[in-house]
């Protein structure tokens, strides 16, 4: 189907919307009603129709206003957008993997044009019809890295493989859940991952990284992750932190609804094929509390979840002053009905709140 | 008493060990502070025939010790932003064999470290101490300025003037800790200053 793109913002007035369309494949990330950290990967080989699984990098309503919000936070912030001498290879590699799967997947929107190595790329969304040559950086307006992923929805952090070891060694960073770029650049896995609770300690990130060094060309992984944020802000960087954490307090019984965010992180893993780097796409998908409730089922059990989950992950979520309001709105969502396994919404089988 | 055990913290915080003597093509030995105080207990006349020292006293008065092992090179200069380029070209002139002996403050231990790595020095011939000082070397997360010597949390940036907490997530290519906005979502709301280790 062809996409109409929203005109929205995601700072200042906060004009983001979702369509009922957003709303019905937005990828909820419990698949039970309760959650603990898990390495809960599987493969990234599609999925359902229309579902944010489909393609290898999903292209939505709000890709238009998104790579606008992007372009504005790197001229405010260059240092967002890093890639270390060695990893210039990687970003090519990226390149090539974007363009090929979104001119394939996309056929509509996007174009690429081989010839050798020159190419000719057409972004149709943003305007963009580019002729360059593959591996001269002189023929492109940016490195091929940011110029790709100025392209592409959500952060991009390009891992290199050495030592048994991932390194944060090139990224595009600009709708983050609070972690800097800039400084955890060069860091190995358990060191940017550090500041995480209770996943060390659960060996979650040993397994992570054993599953992750393995993933072999042509065979993507994936998974969610998620917390909370207030308004529909995309750019929750510790840089900024100083200005939007103040938001956090204007939420309120009569605003929740509307004001508070799900955020879900669709995770993905693929293998680079010249330089053996690792991409991992994060890509944001937000949510407000009102547009989720539109399905009974993710009532239920957002509700359960929030409900049950430890403190220490309140906290790191950055929710824990919040929960009791957001417990309240919730509950009223919450009439004790079992729910259906997996994250899909269910809209046909799930029975309506009963009042 | 300038030995101290730092409490254990999460997988980025740098653990440092107890300098060891190496045999090695040559010695160079970084210190600040108390710091030499650990090079003065892994000399031998045979290490300082190829030694380069280089001291940063930070008003602690061991340089005359450290003159007296009699070292093949020595230095001492009054901050380590005056050392760098002779770190530097310490680093960029080394030999296959050298041995790094790193000690002091975390901020000195860090920045050496940082500049070894850049010139390639690889890290099984750097060996590292902590001395003296427990303050640390602090980049604020919101202006990236970096502030020395950080004794308390929380502190006041000296570049941006935010109150910011110190973090234990570290950086090595920052040589910092980083510290974040205190009363971001409650301005003016600092706790009192109390020692990072208090």
């Amino acid at each position: 189907m062809t996409i109409q793109f929203n005109d929205e913002t995601f700072r200042d007035d906060y004009s983001f919307y979702n369509s009922e369309r957003a709303i019905k494949r937005f990828p909820f990330p419990f698949h039970e009603d309760n959650y603990m950290y898990s390495v809960n990967m599987e493969q990234h080989r599609g999925g359902p129709v229309d579902s944010v699984y489909e393609k290898r990098f999903d292209v939505d309503e709000h890709y238009v206003s998104e790579m606008r919000d992007r372009a504005e936070v790197l001229a405010d912030d260059p240092l967002r957008c890093q890639s270390l001498p060695h990893m210039t290879l990687a970003g090519w590699d990226l390149l090539e993997l974007i363009m090929v799967s979104k001119s394939e997947d996309y056929p509509d929107l996007f174009e690429l044009h081989r010839d050798g190595d020159n190419w000719r790329w057409v972004n149709k969304p943003l305007g963009i019809d580019d002729s360059f040559v593959f591996l001269d950086e002189t023929t492109l307006p940016y490195g091929p890295m940011e110029y790709i992923t100025r392209q592409a929805q959500g952060d991009f952090c390009v891992l290199d493989q050495r030592d048994d070891n991932l390194w944060m060694d090139a990224g595009t960073v600009t709708t983050q859940a609070d972690w800097s770029l800039d400084f955890d650049i060069g860091m190995n896995f358990f060191e940017w991952h550090a500041p995480v609770p209770l996943a060390h300690e659960k060996g979650i990130f040993v397994r992570a990284l054993k599953f992750l060094l393995n993933i072999q060309q042509g065979a993507p992984a994936r998974r969610l992750n998620w917390t909370m944020t207030v308004n529909p802000l995309l750019d929750t960087s510790p840089e900024n932190y100083h200005k939007w954490g103040i938001q956090k307090t204007t939420v309120t019984p009569e605003n929740i609804g509307s004001k508070q965010h799900l955020r879900v992180e669709l995770q993905t893993f693929f293998r680079l094929p010249r330089s053996n780097a690792l991409v991992f796409p994060i890509r944001c998908y937000l949510c407000s509390f009102q547009d989720l409730m539109t399905a009974p089922k993710w009532g239920r059990r957002l509700h359960r979840v929030i409900r049950d989950l430890p403190e220490e992950l309140a906290t790191y979520k950055g929710f824990i002053d919040n929960r009791p309001m957001i417990l309240d709105y919730l509950s009223k969502f919450d009439d004790g009905l079992p729910t259906s396994d997996g994250i899909w919404p269910d809209l046909e089988t799930e029975p309506a709140l009963k009042t | 008493m300038s030995k101290f055990t730092f409490p254990t913290s999460i997988r980025s915080r740098p653990v440092y060990g107890t300098l060891e003597e190496r045999d090695g093509s040559a010695h160079l030995l970084i210190a600040d502070a108390h710091g030499a105080e650990a090079i003065l207990d892994v000399a031998t006349p045979l290490m300082m025939e190829k030694a380069h020292i280089i001291y940063i006293p930070k008003g602690e008065a061991f340089e005359d010790k450290l003159r007296a092992l009699n070292p093949a090179s020595f230095y001492a200069g009054p901050t380590y932003a005056a050392a760098e380029a002779r770190i530097h070209k310490a680093f960029v002139d080394a030999k296959m064999g050298l041995q790094v002996y790193l000690t002091g403050t975390e901020g000195l231990i860090g920045q050496a470290q940082y500049a070894a790595m850049e010139a390639g020095i690889p890290h099984t011939a750097i060996q590292t101490e902590h001395r003296g000082s427990t303050a640390r070397r602090m980049q604020c997360v919101h202006c990236k300025g970096i502030t020395e010597d950080v004794e308390t949390d929380p502190f006041v940036c000296s570049h941006c003037g935010l109150n910011l907490f110190v973090r234990d997530h570290y950086s090595r290519r920052r040589a910092a800790y980083q510290g974040v906005c205190i009363d971001a979502e409650d301005p003016g709301n600092v706790p009192q200053a109390k020692g990072i280790y208090e």
